[in-house]
């Protein structure tokens, strides 16, 4: 009992801190990025909107990337501090692919951090931007990492076990390129940018609605728009492949996505909705599509598809998580390609700027890629469980040898402090995204802010200047 | 004393948190210190001296989390067991003294908040990093492959000692910072608080090197017995040299000279808690190659180690070049 209470406590823990994690980098991978292309726009064309937008973008990306490295921290220590036998039985293995993450993407974002956001004076345009691209190459470079790691604990490969009970390394190659990695490294990645285009384009269409004339409001809202419609239908296109995948390797997870308690032999249906019981194994209220399940799982409306019926209770992942979680992931992956589509639209027809409507939906859909990547993470993590590494190690035997009591304390210490520090820091960013580019906001005068003084005062934005000295 | 894979990583690791203790500690000082700015302006102008670099001085600090991980994994699972609490303490002060440098500069009103924050974050990571010290030196149970002691094993004087320790000599070490970065006034009282903190360190790290014999009686050996109790006599004096440069330097108008001497006061304490320690990765009873991944994690991670670290160096070392000098109190960021 006493065990099964820490277990718990420290899956919520990990979860607790993994989830707020995510957040950051699902914004800070795509904005490192877009600012890189900004800064490349400017020093390309010379026109000063691409510079008006770097420096308004910059200083959100700040916030939000001190964010993210805080919940880094803690994230590389809490397989220590919770996990303990998970960290001595996959260290030998996992180890050495955090560390190249340190070593290789870590540093890199740190060290040309400073660079980017105060030394455009110091070091000159040229050696700014390449910092600038550093530090979104960094960010790339951490995601591919730490996404290895994270798809060798559902598809392992590579690997044996030494007589300590340990997992250890026989093939990197194998371990690094595991089945799973290439997929799930595009599908974050493009999820990533996906969540910036969209807070971009949020913010562009509100802006929009109060001022329609903004040079710099227009032409970010028209590259998130460009880059909605571009990545989405990818993005589509690689969660099917990434499904198909994870058939082939976890099919338990795949039932549990589709809410498949029975097996059919004859093509099963594509259930759109219904409330899973796991107690009594059916899905209660279930409206469904018969055999079209099969056909996009096996391409072939009659293919079979074993369900839960053929996995003893105590191997299934909690179906309701991971079914409503996989649901609100691909709900929104829709919404973003009618988004995109009803932009594509209203710019054939010449009112990209004008369409209230779009705009109202553009902000409206501003936070949907947090939501989604949320879901998306949820559907994975929840549904390898029971197990830590897919069908080796179970949960309930990595737990390191802490007490209920410890973790339930820190447990609460991580929940008032992340919300008291990351809620502050996201009030800050939405403050700073109500100000127009290239406008200063208002009680802002500590502005000395962030941008060691900027090159030429464009004349454009008399009131630019100010903001980023 | 074999050369092998696992002795090259004791050594780097110990690098890695050497580096982390000389670009983190001062870094943390200045945090420390917070209070000792009398004006909303002095304190911008000390916080900016490090916001270009703080990130990467603390990344050294996930370096010696995830080096560990990777080639002493059990090291990592069992101290970072029997740490719990400092632990997660020093992690969630990291929060908030990280975002501080940023919010700060984004309200008024609460301005003076996030100036606690980053105080008290500084401070409250500093000391707990010094428990954990205390707490590894005094050793720590374990029985088959993991931590076996309670959860309250880590508090004892000794370690509040260290603790106390620890925040005294990152404050030196950001007072020296300071003198360095600062002009005028400010750097005159950093001067004078420097001097202080210098006497003050000195005595700490007297009184804990009288006590860490006494905590293992393997240690005492090593300090009083031949050949090694040559370092007890080459440890204090190295000590003193640079004790003595720190006075020199601070009471001459010299201004680079004072902070490298504080930073040569850790770096020798530090050799002298490896000269303790060696051969225990975690004392007393794991040893080096007790704690170490297979030779094919160690050989696999060396390779990346031995390209990337040397490249670290490098850009890490053109960061502090390119925003070096006076810290402008006019621009903001210099
Ligand atoms: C590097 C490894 C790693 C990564 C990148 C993630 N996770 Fe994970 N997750 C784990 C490693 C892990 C784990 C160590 O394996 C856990 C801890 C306990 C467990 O059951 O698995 C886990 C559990 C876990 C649980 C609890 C599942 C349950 O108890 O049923 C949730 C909800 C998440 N994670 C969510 C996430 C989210 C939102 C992530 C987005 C970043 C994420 N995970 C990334
Ligand atoms: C359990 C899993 C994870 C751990 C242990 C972890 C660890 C860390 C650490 C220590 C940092 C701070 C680095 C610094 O000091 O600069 C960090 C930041 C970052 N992490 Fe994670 N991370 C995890 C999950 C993820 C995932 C799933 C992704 C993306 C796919 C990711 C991408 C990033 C990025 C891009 C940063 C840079 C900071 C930012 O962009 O906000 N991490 N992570
Ligand atoms: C609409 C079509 C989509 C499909 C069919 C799809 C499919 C999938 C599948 C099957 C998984 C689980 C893979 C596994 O655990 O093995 C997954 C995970 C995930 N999805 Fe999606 N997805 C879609 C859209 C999106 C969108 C729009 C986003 C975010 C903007 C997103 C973000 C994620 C994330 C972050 C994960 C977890 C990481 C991973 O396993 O790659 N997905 N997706």
């Amino acid at each position: 009992m006493d065990s099964l209470t820490a277990e718990l406590l420290a899956r919520f823990q990990f979860a607790f801190t993994v989830s707020f994690h995510i957040i950051f980098p699902a914004f800070s991978i795509g904005l490192a990025s877009f600012l890189a292309v900004l800064n490349a726009l400017w020093l390309w064309t010379k026109d000063d909107v691409y510079l008006t937008l770097f420096n308004h973008w910059k200083k959100i990306f700040a916030v939000a990337f001190g964010m993210g490295v805080v919940s880094g921290v803690v994230m590389s220590y809490q397989f220590g501090t919770n996990w303990g036998v998970f960290a001595d039985k996959t260290g030998p293995v996992l180890g050495p692919l955090m560390a190249y993450e340190v070593l290789s993407a870590f540093f890199l974002e740190a060290g040309f951090l400073g660079i980017m956001l105060f030394g455009r004076e110091r070091v000159g345009n040229g050696l700014h931007m390449f910092a600038t691209a550093m530090v979104a190459f960094g960010t790339l470079m951490s995601a591919t990492w730490i996404l290895s790691v994270n798809s060798w604990m559902q598809t392992p490969a590579g690997y044996g076990v030494n007589d300590l009970g340990q997992f250890v390394p026989v093939d990197w190659w194998a371990v690094i390129f595991n089945p799973s990695f290439p997929y799930r490294l595009v599908h974050m990645v493009l999820a990533a940018y996906l969540t910036t285009a969209l807070v971009v384009g949020g913010v562009g269409g509100w802006q929009l609605l109060r001022d329609a004339d903004n040079r710099a409001t227009r032409r970010m809202f028209s590259m998130a728009m460009w880059m909605l419609i571009c990545v989405t239908p990818i993005q589509i296109f690689m969660g099917d492949a990434h499904g198909l995948n994870t058939l082939e390797h976890q099919p338990v997870k795949v039932m549990a996505m589709e809410g498949h308690f029975d097996s059919h032999d004859h093509g099963a249906p594509l259930i759109l909705f219904g409330i899973p019981n796991q107690d009594e194994q059916r899905v209660a209220y279930s409206i469904a599509i018969p055999k079209l399940s099969s056909l996009i799982l096996k391409h072939d409306l009659n293919a079979p598809l074993a369900g839960l019926d053929t996995v003893p209770r105590e191997d299934q992942p909690p179906v309701a998580i991971v079914f409503f979680a996989f649901r609100v992931m691909v709900g929104l992956g829709f919404a973003m390609l009618g988004l995109g589509l009803w932009g594509l639209w209203r710019r054939y027809r010449g009112a990209l700027y004008s369409d209230r409507w779009l705009h109202r939906a553009a902000t409206v859909m501003g936070p949907a890629g947090f939501v989604a990547v949320l879901a998306g993470w949820i559907t994975t993590e929840v549904g390898r469980q029971p197990y830590t590494v897919y069908g080796l190690l179970r949960t309930s035997d990595s737990l390191g040898p802490v007490s209920a009591p410890a973790i339930a304390t820190s447990l609460i210490a991580f929940i008032v402090v992340y919300f008291f520090a990351f809620g502050a820091g996201t009030y800050y960013i939405v403050k700073l995204m109500g100000i127009p580019p290239g406008r200063r906001g208002h009680g802002l005068h500590e502005a000395p802010i962030r941008a060691a003084g900027i090159t030429p005062a464009p004349q454009l934005d008399p009131d630019f200047r100010t903001t980023d000295e | 004393m074999p050369f092998d894979l696992a002795f090259i990583w004791a050594g780097i690791i110990a690098f890695a948190v050497l580096t982390y203790i000389i670009l983190d500690g001062f870094d943390l000082g200045i945090g420390i210190l917070f209070p000792f700015g009398k004006s909303e302006r002095e304190r911008d102008v000390m916080m900016n001296s490090v916001a270009p670099v703080w990130d990467g001085n603390e990344t050294w600090l996930v370096l010696g989390g995830g080096g560990l991980f990777a080639v002493f994994p059990l090291a990592y699972s069992v101290v970072l067991s029997a740490l719990y609490i400092p632990i997660i303490v020093m992690l969630l002060a990291l929060v908030f003294r990280g975002v501080a440098f940023e919010y700060r500069w984004r309200t008024e009103r609460w301005k003076p908040v996030w100036d606690i924050a980053f105080f008290g974050g500084s401070t409250l990571a500093a000391f707990t990093q010094g428990i954990a010290l205390g707490a590894l030196v005094q050793g720590i149970e374990v029985a088959d492959r993991a931590y076996a002691g309670g959860w309250w094993d880590w508090l004892t004087p000794f370690s509040l000692i260290t603790g106390v320790a620890v925040v005294i000599g990152y404050a030196l070490l950001g007072a020296t910072w300071l003198v360095m970065k600062m002009s005028g006034e400010l750097q005159e009282r950093m001067r004078a608080n420097a001097r202080r903190l210098g006497a003050v360190t000195l005595a700490f790290i007297l009184l804990v090197s009288l006590l860490t014999p006494f905590q293992d009686p393997v240690y005492f050996q090593r300090w009083f017995t031949w050949p090694s109790m040559g370092f007890s006599l080459l440890v204090p004096a190295l000590l003193a040299l640079g004790a003595w440069q720190l006075f020199t330097g601070l009471s001459s108008d010299r201004e680079i000279a004072p902070f490298l001497a504080a930073q040569s006061l850790f770096v020798v304490s530090f050799i002298g808690i490896g000269i303790s320690f060696y051969p225990q990765m975690v004392p007393p009873s794991l040893s080096i190659w007790d704690v170490a991944a297979p030779d094919e994690s160690l050989a696999f991670t060396l390779v990346g180690t031995v390209v990337l670290v040397p490249l670290i160096l490098a850009y890490t070392a053109y960061a502090y070049w390119v925003f070096r000098g006076k810290t402008d109190p006019d621009k903001g960021y210099h």
